[in-house]
């Protein structure tokens, strides 16, 4: 028996003979099984529980578990080995799954199978550390054996990281969002029943057209749509021109423009709406200022499309900045040169030469602003009033008096139809080009600059939409600072205090203010989530630069996909998913990381593939032929060579698990609230002082995180030229 | 020289191997290659005819198609590179940018588990092989390219590989050092034994190290043999013209001479005996090297008439182009100081030895 398969053997016979089969009521993290253990039948690892006489369908997992020990005294490459593995993992991991879908808390799931055994009224709970461990060593098995067929060279350590991620991909992707397209397909008893699904789907409240003839307002689907076409084109435009003055335009100012693309990445998402609130709600500063002017009686006239609007644009601007400034400078200026000694204007070079090359980032560029604002939830939230969309309607319709969770699927389903598109789209469009950055080839030469009839409108614009920016950060910081806004400007320290108090005792330090519980929540979840999410992200980037191997299209499709799955369809689908066994998360910490994790996933997915397509292929290979495996090269060369891209990934994924709000609103619990919905708690209760306060406090923290890094970075030598990489946001 | 490091140099054969990438991509074609045990051997070609896909399949970066490898008479086709007793010197040198040069050389010992005062030890020796003592701490991007190459081939040569393959590791140096750094792999290959498979796109390089060289062409070997086999008797137009140029001349053989296998060939007013090489009488091609090819005064005896069209003073020789009734031809000499000048007449002849019938197919 190879090492590999003795390890994942021990692995696996702890699982069955010491953990604890079932999952913990208080969390992973508690330890109070200890007690009890191991004949509690709570409590007890599977071993004890058949022991017992309890749950006897679980006695046939030993069996599997068993099976490899049959590869002892056999010869390296004897292909029984294989067949062997094979049969254990992938046996072992039908059966497990199959009796964990098949038996729940009610006994048999289904009333066939009730029907046909009886099961003395026993019942099971969702899997708990016991049956995780036993599934990764089925997992590993099965992956062994199919290396041992010589699938990727034999390479045990490739074929296990691919099917470690093919495995956790779909039991937190796909399996939640197939879930939900199932429960869409049923009545709110449970009974499929297709002409329900498509009453649900066609309903008025979502295709209506009513705005168009009468006066009443369209359904949430157009609602949606319309404002996410009007954000990416809007967006995109602004960007292009921010992009534009920032590298073309021969200001030496004009590098100050370019922290602006740290701000999206730092601001949670409806931070932003509140400002707008502040400044154009009924009694904000602009609002009041006009009607002062004016004698005009404040009108509620934001809240709606217009805020809305508003709002997603300061919020996704930079995001379109981000994208085109890079493709912007990626124009090689050997082009426009060739135009120029072509005798060529300005003006025919960048209509005819610079701006067609720059289609594919523009298209880029929309979608992304599309995507974002078909997600985006935070804003629509504050600023929606009567005007509903489709990530709020979900979350209403889950949360509110309805409770509909069909309903929910239903919409979120629309809502995926509409980013699934958009992304399709991009990919199409795209192809691979997506991914490779044009650097390396230096070929010189000094980009064009604009022609005047393009410089002067985008030196107006950018200085209109930058001090427009400014003020609206401004607001932010001054709101935490104002005792009532709009009624009450005395400048005070209220709302820090009610939220960061903190007072010296006897037992230390006493985190009195209101926002502490949340705040550490928050901290440890999102700092929990980051390392994994660039760990899981780099591996998936290895895999897809570095190796070859059939299917890898489809792989690649699915590691990106979370990235066109809206916040809020992850969290109805991880609410529907893992509410029962044998997968029971709800109320946890752990399903707030999980969906950091695939949220955030195809953001280090991307950051790596960008830094490892920078890292010479020969050099992975100079260390295979020096007789380093795979998994040795990964550790001592490639690794290291990435920590630039691995930090990077930390702090993105950080600091984007620290600003969600989407998923989140749907995942916390009592114990496990977020900064984010702690926020709209507040905001929802009209206490914008405070929200406004902690909003702030969290943007310095990131703000504080994200220079850290880049010093860190700035300084880390690796003897190597690092670019940015490209990352969307 | 320290012998601490010995050389385990083994055989490599082909048997029929093929690579196809992608299902469409024929990158090596039914190649059979023998190289014996110590030897150099340099894989030559125009760029993309599979000369590194070749080197990489015994490296076992790439897997062959269809076909066998054997190292050391053992079948290693389904081998990974990992568990191949093969090392590499990269053509971009692949220096670790991380690792000092010491930790680049004792990479590959320390991956194999050998015990830390051994790899202290040859990690010493094999710098001082490539004479850089005392370089161990530094970073690669503190040294030369020169340098960095030779880093290379001492990471390479610490593990005692059975085969040492190199692809193109002159080719990012300037012409000086090229000539320097090449006597060196050449040396070290013959004082330590080892089987090297070296590949290169430049003749000149190819004719200077190797033992035998394997020419290849559209994913096939064209010849293989001495340098001066190749050079001397060139096996088709192709190899005849890829090494060390050649003019190509279309001739007629009056007769052969049964008894010793000449031919009797005629040009124009030029008549040759030359080894007939397979031919018959009839149509034959000729190849001629520049340098074989005398320019004389017009209108002397047994010589061509023709015209300058070229003259070239490139310092140690002169380079014409002569216009004949049978086409242009290209033509060097060492005498540099009798000088026919462009536009004159001119009478060509060839050398006794040098002219060479190409084989009928
Ligand atoms: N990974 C690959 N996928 C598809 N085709 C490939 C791949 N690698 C090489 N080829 C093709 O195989 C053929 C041989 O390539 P190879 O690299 O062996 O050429 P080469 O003789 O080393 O050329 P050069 O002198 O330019 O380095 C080329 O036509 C090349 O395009
Ligand atoms: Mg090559």
């Amino acid at each position: 028996m190879n090492r590999t398969i003795a390890l994942w053997f021990v692995v696996g016979l702890a699982g069955f003979t010491l953990f604890p089969w079932y999952v913990l009521e208080d969390g992973f993290f508690s330890f109070e099984w200890l007690d009890g253990y191991p004949y509690d039948s709570d409590y007890a690892p599977a071993l004890f529980l058949i022991a017992q006489s309890e749950k006897l369908w679980l006695a046939p997992l030993a069996l599997f578990l068993a099976l490899p020990l049959l590869s002892i005294g056999r010869v390296k490459n004897d292909p029984a080995i294989s067949k062997i593995l094979i049969i254990a993992g992938a046996g072992g991991l039908i059966y497990l799954l199959a009796q964990g879908f098949a038996i729940g808390i009610r006994g048999f799931n289904s009333e066939l199978l009730a029907a046909l055994i009886d099961l003395d009224g026993q019942r099971q709970f969702g899997f708990g550390y016991g049956a995780m461990l036993l599934s990764a060593a089925f997992l590993f098995f099965l992956t062994t054996g199919v290396a041992a067929r010589g699938v990727v060279n034999g390479d045990v350590f490739v074929v296990g990281a691919i099917g470690f991620v093919i495995a956790i991909v779909s039991m937190f992707i796909l399996f939640p969002v197939l879930n939900m397209l199932s429960s869409a397909l049923q009545t709110n008893d449970g009974v499929y029943s297709i002409r329900v699904f498509i009453e649900k789907f066609f309903d008025d409240k979502i295709w209506g057209l009513g705005c168009l003839s009468e006066n009443r307002s369209c359904g949430v689907a157009w609602n949606s749509l319309s404002l996410a076409v009007l954000v990416g084109a809007l967006t995109t435009l602004l960007g292009l021109v921010f992009a534009l003055v920032a590298t073309r335009s021969g200001l030496r100012q004009a590098h100050l423009l370019r922290p602006l693309t740290v701000l999206p990445i730092i601001t949670p998402p409806f931070v932003i709406g509140l400002a707008i609130i502040l400044l154009f709600g009924l009694s904000g500063a602009v609002t009041q200022f006009v009607a002062d002017l004016f004698g005009l009686q404040p009108t509620r006239w934001v809240y709606g499309m217009p805020g809305i609007l508003i709002a997603q644009m300061l919020s996704f601007t930079p995001i379109a900045f981000l994208v085109l400034i890079g493709v912007v400078e990626g124009v090689s200026p050997s082009m426009e040169e060739a135009s120029q000694t072509l005798r060529a204007s300005r003006w025919q070079t960048f209509i005819n030469v610079s701006l067609p090359l720059m289609r594919p980032g523009l298209a880029n560029a929309f979608l992304l602003g599309f995507i974002e604002s078909m997600a985006d939830f935070g804003n629509p939230l504050v600023l929606g009033g009567n005007f509903d969309v489709l990530s709020t309607e979900i979350f209403f319709a889950i949360v509110g008096a309805q409770n509909d969770q069909g309903k929910a699927a239903v919409l979120a389903i629309v809502l995926l139809i509409f980013t699934l598109s958009a992304f399709y789209a991009q990919r199409r469009w795209l192809g691979k080009k997506s991914y490779t950055t044009q650097t390396g080839k230096g070929d010189g030469g000094m980009p064009a600059e604009l022609p005047k009839r393009v410089l002067f409108p985008s030196y107006c614009l950018v200085a209109i939409w930058g001090s427009f920016t400014l003020v609206v950060y401004g607001m932010i910081v001054y709101g935490g600072f104002v005792e009532v806004w709009g009624l009450n400007h005395t400048i005070t320290l209220k709302h820090y205090i009610t939220a960061f108090d903190v007072a010296m005792t006897d037992n230390g330090i006493h985190w009195r203010g209101s926002a502490w519980d949340s705040f550490w929540t928050t901290l440890r979840i999102a700092g929990t989530a980051a390392p994994l999410t660039a760990a899981i992200g780099l591996v998936t980037a290895y895999l897809l630069v570095r190796q070859n191997f059939a299917g890898k299209n489809a792989f690649e499709f699915g590691t990106m996909l979370s990235f066109a799955i809206p916040g809020t369809v992850i969290g109805v689908a991880y609410i529907l998913a893992f509410n029962v066994p044998p997968l029971e998360l709800t109320g946890t910490g752990v399903i707030l990381i999980l969906s950091f994790i695939f949220r955030n996933m195809p953001v280090g997915v991307r950051a790596g593939i960008a830094s490892m397509s920078q890292l010479d292929k020969s050099l992975d290979e100079a260390s295979l032929t020096l007789g380093a495996n795979t998994w040795r090269t990964f550790k001592s060369v490639i690794l290291p060579l990435m920590r630039p891209a691995i930090l990077a990934a930390l702090v993105f994924s950080f600091v984007r698990a620290m600003t969600a709000i989407s998923a989140v609103i749907f995942l916390v619990s009592a114990e496990h609230n977020m900064a984010t919905s702690y926020i709209i708690g507040r905001v929802e209760n009209n206490d914008y002082g405070i929200a406004i306060a902690y909003s702030t406090a969290l943007i310095v923290v990131m703000l504080t995180v994200v220079t850290l890094t880049q010093l860190l970075v700035g300084k880390a030598k690796t003897g190597r030229k690092t670019s940015p990489t490209d990352m969307p946001s | 020289m320290n012998t601490s490091i010995k050389s385990k140099a083994a055989s490599v054969r082909f048997d029929s191997v093929s690579k196809i990438y992608g299902g469409d991509v024929t990158a090596v074609d039914n190649v059979s290659i023998q190289v014996e045990a110590g030897e150099l051997v340099t894989l030559l070609g125009p760029s993309g005819c599979g000369k590194t896909t070749t080197l990489r399949m015994i490296a076992g970066l790439e897997m062959a198609s269809s076909g066998q490898i054997f190292i050391d008479n053992t079948d290693v086709t389904i081998l990974p590179a990992t568990e191949r007793d093969v090392s590499m010197v990269f053509q971009s040198y692949a220096l670790f940018p991380h690792m000092s040069v010491a930790e680049n050389v004792a990479y590959g010992l320390k991956v194999s588990k050998v015990n830390k005062k051994d790899i202290k030890e040859k990690t010493e020796t094999g710098l001082a092989l490539v004479g850089l003592e005392g370089y161990g701490t530094r970073l690669p991007s503190e040294l030369s390219g020169g340098q960095q190459q030779r880093v290379a081939v001492a990471r390479a040569l610490v593990l005692e590989p059975q085969v040492l393959l190199f692809d193109e590791p002159l080719s990012n140096l300037d012409a000086k050092l090229r000539r320097q750094v090449r006597d060196e792999i050449r040396e070290l290959q013959t004082t330590l034994g080892l089987t090297v498979v070296y590949v290169t796109h430049d003749q000149e390089e190819a004719l200077a190290v190797s033992d035998r060289i394997i020419v290849m062409r559209n994913a096939a070997i064209a010849q293989s043999g001495t340098p001066r086999e190749l050079y001397e008797a060139p096996a088709d137009e192709f190899v005849a013209d890829f090494i060390g140029e050649a003019n190509l001349m279309d001739v007629t053989i009056t007769d052969i001479d049964v008894s010793n296998g000449f031919a009797n060939v005629r040009l124009g007013t030029l008549s040759l005996t030359l080894d007939a090489r397979g031919n018959n009488a009839g149509a034959a091609k000729l190849a001629v090297r520049p340098n074989r090819i005398q320019l004389v005064a017009p209108d002397t005896p047994n010589s061509l008439k023709a015209g300058v069209s070229k003259c070239t003073y490139v310092g140690n020789h002169m380079e014409y182009v002569v216009e004949t009734e049978f086409g242009d031809w290209f033509a060097t000499t060492d005498n540099v100081d009798t000088v026919f000048e462009a536009g004159k007449s001119v009478g060509v002849q060839f050398n006794e030895r040098g002219p060479v019938l190409i084989p009928h197919p």
